[in-house]
């Protein structure tokens, strides 16, 4: 099994798609024309592959999305890249009142089976371009919204994501583009709506998602040698969301950490904390703790940002505090 | 003339002990070497017998209250004598609850013992709204623990599941006469509700043959007993580095004398046991090495200047150590007899001072059983103890024949802080040699 990036995991499932179903196509701004494909690369070398199926599009979100939703409704399978989340805001109308709603509005005689690929994150990019809308679109019925951890949830997620007949938004990160793991070279697919463990242990229970997937396994390494035996749920999943784990989990080890990247107030963290009082409420034996990004817009200031965004060393100091009682 | 009861000592190692019930009332007379209270040890129940006749004025140590050796639990006196309560020692009012310390230095009055003896109740250490985490609730609810006497370690004195886990409900007391039909429940422990038994799901025709049930799991809490008994085993395997050395014993002889003596001894009514004579030997060997009758120290080797032997005892739900004091200076009879009297009174739970512990050396013999050997764990703190297993009749090489003889064997534990093998193989086989020269017994 070969180590890839999160970057190359995504490009093979958008290959192995298009090569699968002439429908899938690629629309969006600079994903041929910029360094060879997509403002992080991810199409590269695509638009060669597959002459006339990617496209770059006028810096137009708003008609990006409502082009892919018409293309959709007419038989296509349209990849729609939004270059950052944060470009989205534009195109809210379309996803929310137009994407979402299509199919509830006409008795699912329409179906919407599009992707809308774009990156949360963050990397000195300032106030307007280091968002992270996860909880927006996860509160929206009629999405569902993906947000992989790792190459491998990546690859099979989005091949589900395409194959899918709702629109799927498939939530990136800036952060994990670069990183790497092991994915195999044959097919697979991962379903929609199934979270994962990540890491198993005994002690307490870290419900997360996306890049704090990855913060949460560097935390849990260093929690394990202070004696703290970790379990991590990666929900995989924003909308639907699959708790099941999590309760499970809960059940074992009576105590639970929501980490989430964005703002808390509203956040998904808080819904995730709802649900498992609600579900698992006897199971607990503390309060269950939130660990999230500061709500300030995001400095540009290097140290600033930093001190902005959980990384690792808040879920240690929360899992610490968790388990000194100190809560 | 007031007389102060006090709580006794039981063995060297007791330093206190619980209430387990008066016998007597206030204002009840009482008579000199009457029973007037049950007091509970680790390891036994014992009658408190009283010193002097007159009135039980005062009882001032609480059934369930857990109350120092030495002091006083209750006063004696004429009728109209004035009598003053000495002030209990700290310890000494807080009721039996090894497992729930006082909270907040909030000390919970001991509540005053209705005339029958009720099963002790513990200090409440939650009054009014309980905090307790959700699976601490689920999980107290699950084990019937009532969550006013758990003691929180949590933020702001929260109950957490490691807190009902850690709870221990204090050990069930003698049980009292109860009314006919509804069963009285521990008041730390509350009455399961019956389950009502779920219907079949498959029609009785269609049933396999029937399976008898295997028995469900069940968790029994640990009585006084086991505790200690897992404690000292524990700390025993965990300290002492033990060695074993194991012997075959010739028994013909012995037992043959042992017929004639307990023919003998017949009009008496005393029947001498192998477990005697075993005593007998042992106690002679260690007269002859005494750094087999000795205790390991960090001061040093402390080399007793008496031997007592003890024998462990099965009783319902665990086992005793029963000690004949100054066995050296005894003869067969008297142990054979102080022996009948400690078991008996072991079994029966009516152990009196002096009845268990305090030895310098034990004996476990389950010759009972038909065991062929078997290996003992040393008891705190003797420097050995020896395993005695079936006398059975075995072919044996003498003088280059096959004969059949009885033979026990015999397997002593070590601790290798205190002795070596060399000397445990010497001490061991002049038990042997005594016992198979049997006379030198009762000489």
């Amino acid at each position: 099994m070969a180590e890839i990036t999160y970057r190359e995991a995504l490009k093979r499932a958008l290959r192995e798609e298009m090569q699968r179903d002439p429908t899938v196509v690629i629309w969006g701004e600079d994903v041929v024309a910029y360094a060879g494909g997509g403002a992080y690369g991810v199409t590269s070398g695509l638009a060669k592959e597959f002459p006339g199926r990617v496209r770059d599009t006028p810096i137009a979100e708003e008609a990006i999305i409502g082009v892919g939703i018409g293309a959709a409704m007419g038989g296509l399978r349209p990849v729609c890249e939004i270059m950052t989340v944060n470009f989205t805001l534009v195109a809210w109308d379309q996803i929310v009142n137009h994407a979402a709603k299509q199919s509830h509005m006409f008795n699912g005689q329409i179906k919407v089976p599009m992707v809308i690929r774009t990156p949360n994150g963050h990397g000195r990019t300032a106030a307007t371009h280091s968002q992270n809308f996860d909880a927006w679109f996860a509160h929206i019925p009629g999405l569902k919204v993906v947000a992989p951890a790792t190459p491998y949830d990546a690859k099979g997620l989005l091949k589900t994501s395409i194959r899918d007949d709702d629109p799927v938004v498939f939530l990136e990160h800036l952060q994990l583009y670069g990183t790497r793991g092991e994915v195999p070279d044959e097919e697979y697919l991962i379903p929609i709506g199934v979270s994962d463990y990540k890491r198993r242990g005994k002690d307490l229970t870290i419900v997360t998602w996306g890049r704090m997937t990855m913060e949460s396994l560097k935390a849990a390494r260093i929690l394990a040698e202070e004696g703290v035996d970790a379990e991590i749920v990666d929900l995989r999943t924003l909308r639907p969301l699959d708790l099941s784990l999590a309760f499970e989990s809960v059940h074992k080890t009576n105590r639970a950490i929501v980490v989430e990247e964005g703002w808390r107030t509203a956040g998904l963290g808080a819904e995730i904390a709802a649900s498992l009082q609600e579900q698992a409420f006897n199971d607990l034996d503390a309060p269950i703790a939130r660990v999230a990004g500061l709500e300030v817009p995001m400095p540009y200031a290097k140290n600033l940002e930093r001190a902005t965004l959980p990384f690792a060393e808040d879920v240690v100091a929360a899992v610490r505090a968790m388990m000194q009682k100190q809560y | 003339m007031a007389t102060q009861i006090t709580m006794p000592q039981m063995g060297f190692d007791m330093t206190e002990g619980t209430i387990a019930a008066w016998l007597k009332k206030e204002g009840d007379v009482v008579n000199k070497g009457e029973p007037i209270a049950e007091i509970e040890t680790d390891k036994t129940t014992i009658q408190v017998e009283s010193f002097s006749s007159g009135v039980l004025r005062k009882i001032i140590a609480q059934v369930g209250q857990k109350v120092p050796v030495g002091e006083v639990i209750g006063i004696i006196a004429d009728p109209d004598e004035q009598v003053e309560a000495p002030q209990p020692s700290a310890s000494a009012a807080s009721p039996a609850q090894p497992s729930v310390p006082k909270v907040n230095g909030a000390a919970q009055p001991a509540a005053p013992a209705p005339a029958a003896a009720q099963p002790p109740a513990p200090p409440v250490v939650n009054e009014g709204r309980i905090i307790a985490t959700p699976v601490a609730r689920r999980l107290a609810e699950e084990r019937g623990i009532d969550l006013r006497y758990v003691k929180g370690t949590g933020p702001e004195g929260r109950i957490t599941k490691a807190d009902v886990e850690a709870f221990v409900p204090p050990a069930r007391l003698a049980p009292e006469p109860e009314p006919i039909g509804k069963p009285v429940g521990s008041p730390i422990l509350k009455e399961p509700e019956p389950t009502p038994r779920p219907a079949p799901a498959v029609e009785p025709a269609l049933q396999p043959a029937v399976v008898p049930a295997v028995a469900p799991a069940t968790k029994q809490p640990l009585t006084r007993m086991r505790q200690t008994i897992a404690t000292r085993m524990v700390a025993s395997k965990q300290q002492v580095p033990h060695f074993y050395i194991t012997v075959s014993v010739e028994m013909d002889v012995a037992l043959a004398l042992r017929a004639q003596i307990n023919e003998s001894l017949k009009p008496e009514g005393i029947k001498i046991s192998v477990n005697d004579m075993v005593i007998r030997a042992v106690a002679l060997a260690l007269r002859r090495f005494p750094n087999m009758n000795a205790s390991f120290t960090p001061e040093g080797l402390e080399q007793h200047d008496h031997v007592h032997v003890g024998s462990a005892v099965t009783v319902e739900g665990g086992l005793v150590t029963v000690t004949v004091r100054d066995t050296d200076t005894k003869t067969l009879k008297q142990i054979s007899q102080e022996m009948t009297a400690l078991v008996e009174r072991a079994r029966n739970n009516k152990m009196q001072p002096g009845d268990i512990g305090g030895q310098t050396f034990t004996i476990s013999n389950l010759g009972m059983y038909d065991v062929e050997n078997f290996i003992a764990i040393v008891n705190q703190p003797d420097a050995g103890i020896l395993a005695v297993a079936t006398a059975t009749p075995t072919p044996v090489v003498r003088n280059g024949e096959v004969v059949v003889r009885t033979i026990m064997r015999m397997t002593l534990s070590g601790d290798h802080r205190v002795t070596d093998g060399a000397e445990g193989a010497q001490f061991i086989n002049e038990v042997k040699r005594l016992l198979e020269n049997p006379w030198s017994l009762v000489l």
